[in-house]
């Protein structure tokens, strides 16, 4: 399992997670709630070994995490595969999708063209947009191509930080269910992360909110109510 | 502020194509009356409503006409008249990612003042603030420094400065959570029912049902349905139209197969037909839009069955 232990994350002298604990079971879905700006994204980074917190340990299948972002161990880095909400930020814009897809074994000189074609198949991007480059393509073609990306090296955990929120509702539909086929087909875990209740409630096994965990709401949280009653 | 479109076509030249960006889009938004304008990324609908601001680049070829109040056409007016009398004065942008739409090295007070300021509004920039639900102290700080919610306040502050009675609102929900989203659609419907036509334009279903009295679903650059949100949301007779509803997570949460065509490459006739189930050889020519643009819709025409 993926098991972060009391992970507080302090930004200068903001604490962004207080203590915060929460475990990703193999097979499972998990949903993760709460509002924007609550450290949601903030926690996937911290799971993915992206950011170092302050305080707290993660372990990957029983091994603590010592090093992070890329000093981190590359079979503990790749357990662990990250899904962002805007794909645009998330790739290189000089790459065509085929590259995108095939990025991660490229890094370690390992190409291996049926096994990016046959991703590429899965998430539904043809032939003819494998060879454009990002600024062709539109944001959920983009996303597939995110999506397939990391799924490459066989993640035992992806986390998709708002995956859909900038999507249409079948893209969507879409990109939930090659994530569903994927856990199917090799007991991955997901870690689930929206504001969308929803989403959650059709997609993860269990949903919990950020804020329900022990967490200490940041500085400039935003009250909803207070503009609706105007 | 009353709206009135007619055959808007929206094409841009680049090197050994053309984008078919918006074909043929008629629709009419009236004062009080807020339609929402669905459909996925890549559709053309933000394509539209920057035709209709004038803010297309300059490989854009438009055609047909966008009338303001009976009296003046959005797409034959001149840059100067847009940008003097138009832009911000009569026709209000709430843009798609307020964070980036701010400008980042200015306080949020600088730019509401400014907005203020040049439109000539009678509110200072602490009355609009307030107004938006934002607290004179939060004007001080950075964009960076304001989280999506209040970056989308200041964003509506600004719009609103020149108190203009149609607003153009382009994807304002996207990043926002639900309880956000909710609240801003909230804010957009009590603009609405203070008399302004608003068009909203979204991929986000749900935020649309909240606050649309009319709903436009656009499929590669074409509108496909037209009507009351209600009938369009419960009783799509455009087959995308019910895929896109049917995809949602609170109904079948199912795609629809394939992928749109892609806007240099469309197809002649129905471009939905290549992934619809229920395509034959009619679909070959492109059908008429009479609240759905089908040759074969889910629902016949209500109107025309009680006619």
């Amino acid at each position: 399992m993926l098991r972060a232990h009391e992970i507080t994350v302090r930004y200068g002298r903001r604490t962004v997670l207080d203590r915060l604990s929460l475990t990703v079971e193999p097979g499972a879905v998990l949903g993760l709630g709460g509002p924007s700006g609550c450290g949601k994204s903030t926690l996937a980074r911290v799971l993915a070994m992206m950011l170092k917190p302050s305080a707290g340990t993660l372990t990957v299948e029983g091994r603590q995490v010592r090093r992070w972002r890329q000093r981190a161990p590359r079979d503990l880095r790749t357990r662990v595969a990250l899904l962002y909400q805007q794909p645009r930020l998330a790739v290189d814009p000089r790459l065509t999708l085929r590259e995108i897809i095939a990025e991660p074994p490229a890094a370690a000189g390992r190409v291996d063209e049926a096994k990016t074609a046959a991703l590429a198949e899965e998430v539904g991007l043809t032939a003819d947009l494998l060879t454009r480059r990002p600024h062709e393509v539109s944001d959920g073609q983009l996303q597939r191509a995110c999506l397939a990306r990391a799924l490459t090296l066989e993640p035992g955990y992806l986390i998709c930080d708002e995956m859909t929120t900038m999507l249409d509702a079948s893209t969507q539909a879409l990109l939930v269910s090659v994530v569903n086929a994927y856990r199917n087909r090799t007991g991955a875990g997901v870690l689930a992360i929206s504001h969308d209740r929803v989403l959650l409630d059709r997609w993860a096994d269990a949903r919990t909110d950020l804020d329900q965990l022990g967490f200490d709401r940041p500085a400039e949280p935003v009250h909803p109510a207070q503009l609706a009653q105007r | 502020m009353k709206l009135d479109v007619q055959g808007l076509t929206v094409s841009f030249r680049i090197p050994g194509a053309t984008v078919r960006a918006v074909t043929d889009a008629s629709f009419q938004v009236r004062p009080g009356r807020c339609l929402a304008l669905v459909g996925e990324s890549g559709c053309g609908k933000s394509v539209l409503a920057h035709a209709l601001l004038g803010l297309l680049p300059g490989n854009a070829e438009v055609s047909g006409s966008a009338v303001l109040d009976g009296e003046l056409d959005l797409v034959a007016a001149a840059p100067a008249v847009l940008a003097k009398k138009v832009r911000g004065r009569r026709v209000g942008l709430i843009p798609q990612s307020p964070a980036t739409h701010l400008t980042p090295v200015r306080t949020a007070r600088a730019q509401l003042e400014e907005a203020s300021r040049e439109l000539g509004s009678a509110q200072r920039a602490d009355e609009l603030a307030e107004r938006f639900g934002l607290r004179a102290g939060d004007l001080d700080r950075y964009p960076h420094e304001l989280s999506g919610g209040m970056a989308q306040r200041v964003a509506n502050a600004i719009a609103l400065a020149g108190d203009p009675g149609l607003l153009l609102a382009d994807e304002p929900t996207s990043g926002l959570d639900r309880p956000l989203v909710d609240t801003s659609m909230a804010v957009l419907r009590e603009l609405c029912d203070e008399g302004r036509a608003v068009l909203l334009i979204t991929h986000d279903l749900r935020a649309a049902e909240r606050v649309a009295d009319d709903i436009a679903v656009m499929y590669a650059s074409r509108l496909v349905e037209i009507g009351p949100a209600a009938d369009v949301l419960n009783r799509p007779r455009h087959p995308y139209a019910a895929g896109l509803v049917d995809a949602q997570p609170d109904r079948a949460f199912t795609p629809i197969p394939g992928m749109p065509p892609e806007l240099t490459r469309l197809p002649g006739g129905c471009a939905f037909a290549p992934r619809c189930g229920r395509a034959s050889a009619a679909c070959a020519s492109v059908p008429p839009l009479r609240g759905a643009a089908c040759h074969h819709p889910l629902w016949e025409d209500p109107r025309a069955a009680s006619a």
